[in-house]
């Protein structure tokens, strides 16, 4: 059985008597110890999807339909006391900016023996001792002074590496990662990454990675979703979408990195915006934006296709492969 | 720890020495003091000399140099209707003020800390927004129409409370007449108290709610949800904590506000105190008394911003007053 899978998510966002969709018909499947990257640009629903699987979105956003199942628990109706249970033991999250994430007039000690003490019945002697351990294994060196210091006194780094002591405290199924190293500077990223990658390879946690960096993204993850406008576009083993890309967004993310283009030229880019929530143009979203569109995607939404070890949901995918699959039928003949 | 305490002595000591020039200075335009003394069959010249022993006709200089060199001793001048030092006049009357004071700073806290909360994470509830609806009204309502419809309810139709007075006190240590232990005393203390603490309320309720709103916003109070922390954890030491820091700055200043509430509720309520001493001295033109009572709130408001400083940096660790220098 998955540990986790979403099927047909619907989220909404209920602004000014208008109910906007930012997540549609999202699903996915997580295994146990797998670890997947969910990759787009800014805006594309990535972090609403991260914070519905522990539903925990901002009004006015609300799960409108579809179901998000840990094991066979459906969290899209839980009551308060038993998502209570699940966040932070069953599946824990780390945030984009380390300096905005730790309650700054708490001691990191407080912070972290909270986080044990609300799961278990357990003295705070020994909810200190656990606390302790979990910072000596991110390596914080003295461990012992750090846990009565505040979270100014640390550096962004650091504090990034608190941050995943916290979530290590209960061993959990899942980390929901979201953008855990875009705050931090590029020595310090590759550490936390590393550092992430060995946790959950040690413990066989389970790592949802939501990232727009594709170099992280690719060390780090073994299968990749691509969201665009609050859909999945394209998901399969990483190597594959980064090496084969199908979908034109996809190829246009990876064409937009900085080593794609030659020194001295403009660095390639998509034109345009991804369209916002409220403007979202019928057929697939994509359209104003994509070199291939047809009358056809303007108007229509592509179903998924299966694209050799990738799904894809694009037209032009798909009739690329008909017209493949015609030609080899032909050939046979 | 210490070298902020000296340097606040040191901002303290400056500010007093201006607050005792404006007292000072408003002294000699409110009428002659030479007029308040004397009655009308002494002669022209008898009030000339007056005038000269009295060290009137000095210049400003002088005749401040001489009040700050007896100020320093205590000495702030003789009340010109009591015939008796200022400062022991204001003192005796201390009490009645400060017990007044604090009672209305306990109904603040006590009230409009759970609204203010309840407001931020309860929008909804029909309680929080009639706490809204009447921490709107209460901003634009004057306190003494708040007073008069607290008489009219408590004292003249249910005759729970009395209208004025303090009731029955007791000496505390010899120096302190208190009215908080007596059955009197504190139903003398309602209705002045709960009307003091009206003018302060509809602030603080309003602070509280719009700063526990934005800190419920926070990432670290989102990171505390996704910790799977209980909903009263994260408000109550989470979210609290962070909404006193700004509301504890403002606490101090509105001390000030409190004091010059206090003569408005004094007034109303005959309270013997210090703001009802200073309306009688005003009416009198008893100048000492007036410039003696600038300088002695000019101290308390000092004082509590102090207090409030060290407090703010007890609670907030990014404030260090060891980096003035432990």
């Amino acid at each position: 059985m998955n540990l986790l899978s979403v099927n047909n998510l619907h989220v909404n966002f209920h602004i000014k008597g208008q109910d906007l969709a930012a997540l549609i018909d999202v699903s996915f499947t997580l295994n146990r110890g797998e670890r997947i990257a969910i990759v787009g640009e800014s805006g594309a629903g990535k972090s609403i999807l991260g914070f519905s699987i522990v539903n925990l979105i901002d009004k006015p956003g609300y799960i409108k339909s579809g179901s998000i199942k840990l094991q066979n628990k459906e969290i899209t109706t839980m009551t308060p006391r038993l998502l209570q249970e699940v966040r932070g033991k069953r599946i824990a999250m780390i945030f984009q900016d380390p300096m905005m994430t730790l309650n700054p007039v708490l001691t990191i000690g407080a912070q972290l023996v909270e986080a044990i003490r609300s799961h278990t019945r357990i003295s705070f002697k020994d909810a200190r001792n656990i606390a302790i351990e979990k910072l000596h294994s991110v390596q914080i060196a003295s461990p012992e002074k750090r846990f009565n210091q505040y979270p100014h006194e640390l550096s962004g780094g650091m504090r990034q590496r608190v941050i995943i002591a916290i979530v290590l405290l209960l061993n959990p199924d899942i980390i929901i990662a979201d953008e855990p190293t875009t705050a931090l500077d590029v020595t310090i990223q590759a550490e936390i990454i590393q550092l992430l990658l060995d946790i959950c390879r040690d413990n066989s946690m389970a790592l949802l990675l939501i990232s727009h960096d594709l170099g992280v993204v690719s060390r780090v993850a073994e299968r990749t979703i691509v969201m665009y406008a609050g859909r999945v576009v394209e998901e399969g083993p990483t190597l594959e979408v980064i090496n084969d890309p199908q979908h034109p967004y996809t190829q246009g993310l990876l064409n937009a990195l900085p080593q794609m283009a030659l020194p001295g030229q403009r660095l390639n880019q998509i034109q345009g915006n991804m369209p916002s929530l409220n403007e979202r143009p019928t057929g697939c979203a994509f359209h104003s934006r994509c070199p291939y569109a047809t009358d056809k995607c303007r108007q229509q939404q592509p179903d998924f296709i299966q694209s050799g070890v990738s799904s894809v949901a694009c037209f032009m995918v798909e009739n690329m492969i008909t017209e493949f699959e015609q030609n080899t039928d032909e050939e046979s003949l | 720890m210490f070298v902020f305490l000296l340097r606040r002595l040191a901002q303290a000591f400056f500010v007093m020495i201006v607050i005792s020039i404006i007292s000072f200075a408003i002294q000699n335009k409110l009428g002659d003091p030479v007029q308040q003394r004397v009655s009308m069959t002494v002669s022209p010249i008898e009030r000339a000399q007056l005038r000269q022993q009295l060290g009137l006709n000095d210049s400003f200089l002088v005749q401040y140099w001489r009040f700050a060199k007896k100020a320093v001793h205590g000495d702030l001048g003789t009340s010109y209707y009591y015939k008796a030092p200022v400062l022991d006049v204001i003192f005796k009357k201390l009490p009645a003020t400060m017990e007044l004071a604090f009672c209305a700073i306990i109904i603040v806290i006590f009230i409009a800390t759970p609204c203010g909360i309840l407001a931020a994470i309860k929008p909804r509830n029909i309680v929080s927004k009639i706490v809204v609806a009447f921490s709107t009204m209460g901003l634009s309502i004057p306190i003494f129409i708040i007073a008069i419809f607290l008489v009219y309810i408590f004292s003249v139709k249910l005759h729970i409370a009395p209208s004025f007075g303090r009731g029955e006190t007791t000496n505390v240590l010899g120096i302190w007449d208190s009215g908080l232990f007596t059955k009197d005393g504190l139903r003398h203390l309602m209705l002045p108290s709960i009307t003091l603490a009206f003018a302060l309320m509809p602030i603080f309720v309003r602070l509280i709610r719009a700063e526990m709103i934005e800190v419920l916003q926070s990432d670290y109070i989102r990171f505390a949800w996704s910790k799977g922390l209980s909903s009263r954890r994260i408000y109550f030491i989470h979210a609290l904590k962070n909404t006193m820091l700004p509301v504890i700055t403002v606490g101090g200043i509105q001390a000030g506000t409190l004091i010059a509430y206090t003569i408005l509720t004094e007034t109303i309520f005959q309270w013997p105190g210090m703001g009802f001493l200073f309306m009688d001295a005003v009416s009198r033109v008893d100048t000492p008394l007036i410039s003696a009572y600038l300088i002695v709130v000019g101290g308390i408001f000092v004082t509590t911003n102090t207090v409030v400083d060290l407090i703010y940096g007890l609670v907030n660790p990014t404030v260090k007053l060891a980096n003035h220098g432990l």
